[in-house]
C-alpha cells in the first residue's frame, strides 16, 4: 500500500499548508485587515469577544509571531475555529456544523450521479464515434464552460419561475415545515433538491464524459479488445472488457475534479438560497465575517483531502498494480 | 499550421475566442453608455430590450450591453493575465521538475500536487476577502492572483511530457556536446513542448474566467468594478430569475458570454488535442457518410476493412467531394508524415497513429 502511504502523507502536508496560509493570510496583508473589523465590532461586541479576536489575528498581543502560530495550531488541534462575528456568540465550527449535512447531501449525490452518468456517455460515445453523440460534445462543453451559478440562475428562471415544476430557493419548506424524520419533511427536502442536484450534473457531466470518451477511445485499439471482438464475444462483453480499463484514469482524475465540483456546487447553494455552506460563505463575505471565512476554507479544504483519499481508496481496489508495488 | 486551420473545432474555436478578445479592445469605446449611468432615476423596475437599450437596463436603469462591453474588457485580460502567468509557471515547475530528477523533482511535483488538491475557490475567497472591497482593484494584480492557483494542472503535465522527451537523442546529444541545463530545456525541450503549453494556457484561460467570474459573483472583489461577475451579481442581488416578469436581459448576457467565451477556448483546446493524438477524432466518415456512399458498415475495432476495390474508389470520390470528409482523412495523413517534425518520435501522441478503420488510408 505504498501508494496509499504517499497520498496520505501528500494530504497532510496539504493541510499543513492550508492552515498556516489561513494563519498568515491576515497577516501579511497591508494593514492588517482585522484592525477594521474589530474597529467596527467594538462598540457592539463583549470585551471577551474582542479579546478572542485580538488574539486570533495577532493585535496588540506581546507574543510573538511563532508563539502566535502555535497557539493557532493549538486551537485547530481542539476542533476551535474561533467565533463568528456575525452571529456572536455561535462558534465558527457550530455554523458550518449545521450547514454542512446539507452540503454534504447534495454534492455527495450530484457527483456521484454525474460519475457514474458521464462514464456511461463516455463510454458510448467512444463505441459509436462518428455518431450523432460527437456533435452532442461540444454542447456538452458550454455546459462545462459557463459557470455553475449561471446555468443555476438557467434552471431557476426555466423550471422553477416559468414553468413552476420546482420550488426556486431554500432547502425545505421553513414556513410550514419543522425538520424531523417525517415524511412531510423528507420529501419536501427531496423536493427542493432536486433543481439543485440536476445543475450540478449538468454542469459537471461533460468533464467525466469527455475524460472517459477519450481514454475508451485509446483503449479501444489495445489487442485484448481486438482479440474479444475476434473470438466473437458478445458486443456488451467486449465493452465491458474496454471499459473496465478505460475507467481507471477517470477515477484518478476525480481527485482533480472534486475540488472544482465543491467549489461549483457551493455556487449554485447560493443561487438557490440552499441552507449549506455555500450559503453560509455569501452570509460571511457580505459582512467580512472573517473568522468564518477562514473557517469554512479549511473545512472544504479537509472535506476536499477526505474524498481523495476515498478516491484513492476506489483506486487501489480497481487497480492490482498499485497493490502490488510495495 | 494551415492543416490546423482545417479542423472546424480550431476554426469555431479560433472565431469565438477572437471575436470576445475583439470585443473586449473595441467594447468600451462603442459602448452606447457609460456602465454606470442611470437613464432615470424614478424608475425601479427593470426595462426589457428596446431601441433605447438593446439589452434593456437594470433595476437602477443602467444600460445592460454597456456593461457588459465595458465587463468584457476587465475579465477578457484578467483571464488572460492568469494565463499568462500561470502558464510561466507551470513551464518553469514542470519542465525544470521533469529534466532534473531526483530530489530536485520530487520537491517541485510536491508543491504542484499541494497547489492541484488544494481547493482553489476557497483559498482566492479568503485571500481577496482580505484584501477588502473597499480597494480599487486592477486586472493585472487579480490575474496573478489566480494565476497562483492554476497552475500546478499544467505544470503536471509538462513535467510528464518532459521526462518522455528527457531521454531522447537530441537531448543526449546536447548533453553530451556540453550544453547547459537551462539551456537544453530552454531550446531543445521546450521547443516541442509547444502543443502541452499551448493547451495549457488555453486550460488556464477559462480557469481564469470561470474563478473571476465566480469570485464577482460572490462579491469579493470591488462591486463597483464592472465585469461579467458583477453584473451577474447586481441580477441575483435584485432575484432576477426569480421574478415572475423573469428579467432574462439581465442575467443572460453576461452568462452567455462567460460561456461561449470558454466554449470558443476549449474548442480549440480539443482542437490541439485531435491534432496531436488523431484517434480522439471522429474517425473518417462520418456514419452518415460513409453510408451515402455506399460503405457497408465499418467496423468498430482496429480490424482493416476489406473493400472491393470499386467501393473504395467511390469513397474516396465522396471524400474529396466533400470538404469536412476530405479535413479528416487529409489530416489525419499530415499528422503521420509531420509526427517526427513537430513532436519527434511523436511523444505526445503516444503510440504511432495507427487508424486502419479510415477508407483513405485503406486507399493508399
Amino acid at each position: 500500500m505504498r501508494m496509499i502511504a504517499r497520498r496520505i502523507g501528500l494530504y497532510v502536508i496539504t493541510a499543513i499548508v492550508a492552515i498556516t496560509v489561513n494563519f498568515f493570510i491576515p497577516r501579511l496583508m497591508p494593514g492588517n485587515p482585522a484592525l477594521a473589523v474589530i474597529g467596527r465590532v467594538q462598540a457592539s461586541e463583549s470585551t471577551q469577544a474582542i479579546n478572542a479576536l485580538e488574539l486570533q489575528y495577532g493585535v496588540q498581543t506581546k507574543t510573538g509571531i511563532w508563539g502566535q502560530y502555535v497557539h493557532y495550531w493549538n486551537q485547530i488541534l481542539h476542533g476551535n475555529l474561533g467565533t463568528s462575528l456575525n452571529s456572536y456568540p455561535a462558534s465558527v465550527g457550530s455554523l458550518i456544523r449545521a450547514a454542512l449535512p446539507w452540503t454534504i447531501g447534495l454534492v455527495g449525490t450530484a457527483t456521484v450521479i454525474s460519475f457514474i452518468l458521464g462514464t456511461l456517455i463516455g463510454i458510448i460515445a467512444a463505441w459509436r464515434r462518428g455518431s450523432w453523440l460527437d456533435n452532442v460534445l461540444p454542447a456538452m462543453t458550454f455546459f462545462q464552460a459557463a459557470p455553475y451559478f449561471f446555468v443555476a440562475i438557467l434552471a431557476v428562471a426555466l423550471f422553477a419561475t416559468k414553468l413552476g415544476w420546482f420550488p426556486q430557493s431554500l432547502g425545505y419548506d421553513t414556513a410550514t415545515l419543522n425538520p424531523g424524520l417525517n415524511w412531510a419533511f423528507i420529501s419536501n427536502v427531496l423536493d427542493h433538491a432536486v433543481l439543485p442536484a440536476l445543475t450540478i450534473v449538468l454542469a459537471s457531466v461533460a468533464g467525466w464524459t469527455i475524460g472517459m470518451r477519450n481514454m475508451m477511445i485509446t483503449t479501444m485499439d489495445e489487442d485484448y479488445v481486438l482479440i474479444a471482438q475476434a473470438k466473437g464475444l458478445p458486443k456488451r462483453q467486449v465493452i465491458s472488457y474496454a471499459a473496465r480499463n478505460a475507467l481507471l484514469p477517470n477515477v484518478a482524475g476525480f481527485s482533480l475534479a472534486i475540488g472544482f465540483i465543491v467549489s461549483g456546487a457551493l455556487l449554485t447553494e447560493i443561487v438557490f438560497s440552499y441552507p449549506g455552506i455555500g450559503y453560509l460563505l455569501i452570509t460571511a463575505i457580505g459582512s467580512d465575517d472573517y473568522p468564518l471565512l477562514q473557517g469554512i476554507f479549511l473545512i472544504i479544504t479537509f472535506a476536499v483531502l477526505l474524498a481523495n483519499l476515498l478516491a484513492d481508496f476506489v483506486y487501489a481496489f480497481l487497480d492490482p498494480r498499485t497493490r502490488q508495488e510495495a | 499550421m494551415r492543416k490546423l486551420l482545417r479542423s472546424p473545432k480550431i476554426v469555431i474555436g479560433l472565431c469565438l475566442s477572437g471575436a470576445f478578445v475583439v470585443l473586449a479592445i473595441v467594447g468600451p469605446l462603442v459602448a452606447p453608455y457609460s456602465p454606470n449611468a442611470s437613464s432615470s432615476t424614478t424608475s425601479g423596475t427593470p426595462m426589457p430590450p428596446s431601441a433605447a437599450h438593446w439589452l434593456g437596463t437594470t433595476q437602477v436603469q443602467q444600460d445592460v450591453l454597456s456593461q457588459l462591453l465595458a465587463g468584457g474588457r476587465s475579465t477578457i485580460l484578467v483571464s488572460l493575465v492568469a494565463g499568462a502567468v500561470a502558464t510561466v509557471l507551470a513551464v518553469l515547475f514542470g519542465v525544470s521538475a521533469g529534466y532534473l530528477g531526483g530530489y530536485g523533482d520530487d520537491l517541485l511535483s510536491m508543491v504542484a500536487n499541494v497547489f492541484l488538491v488544494l481547493p482553489a475557490l476557497p483559498l482566492l475567497i479568503v485571500i481577496f476577502g482580505f484584501i477588502g472591497r473597499g480597494a480599487n482593484p486592477n486586472d493585472v494584480l487579480i490575474g496573478a492572483i489566480i494565476a497562483i492557483t492554476g497552475w500546478a494542472f499544467g505544470a503536471r503535465q509538462l513535467r510528464a511530457q518532459t521526462l518522455s522527451m528527457r531521454a531522447r537523442d537530441f537531448v543526449d546529444s546536447a548533453r553530451i556536446i556540453g550544453e547547459r541545463k537551462w539551456r537544453i530545456m530552454a531550446f531543445e525541450i521546450l521547443p516541442n513542448l509547444v502543443p502541452v503549453v499551448a493547451t495549457s494556457f488555453l486550460f488556464t484561460v477559462i480557469y481564469g474566467v470561470g474563478t473571476y467570474t465566480a469570485l464577482s459573483f460572490l462579491g469579493v472583489i470591488s462591486l463597483s468594478h464592472w465585469s461579467w461577475g458583477t453584473m451577474l451579481y447586481w441580477a441575483q442581488n435584485a432575484q432576477a430569475a426569480q421574478q415572475v416578469r423573469l428579467e432574462w436581459w439581465w442575467f443572460v448576457p453576461p452568462g452567455l458570454a462567460v460561456g461561449l467565451f470558454g466554449t470558443g477556448l476549449a474548442l480549440l483546446n480539443f482542437g490541439i488535442d485531435e491534432y496531436v493524438n488523431p484517434r480522439l477524432r471522429a474517425a473518417g466518415l462520418t456514419g452518415r457518410r460513409a453510408r451515402r456512399a455506399g460503405l457497408p458498415r465499418r467496423p468498430r475495432l482496429g480490424l482493416t476493412a476489406v473493400l472491393p476495390a470499386g467501393v473504395t474508389a467511390a469513397a474516396a470520390a465522396a471524400a474529396a467531394g466533400r470538404p469536412a470528409a476530405a479535413m479528416d482523412g487529409g489530416a489525419v495523413s499530415a499528422v503521420s508524415a509531420t509526427a517526427g517534425g513537430v513532436i519527434p518520435g511523436s511523444a505526445v501522441a503516444g503510440p504511432p497513429v495507427t487508424d486502419p478503420v479510415l477508407p483513405d488510408e485503406v486507399q493508399q
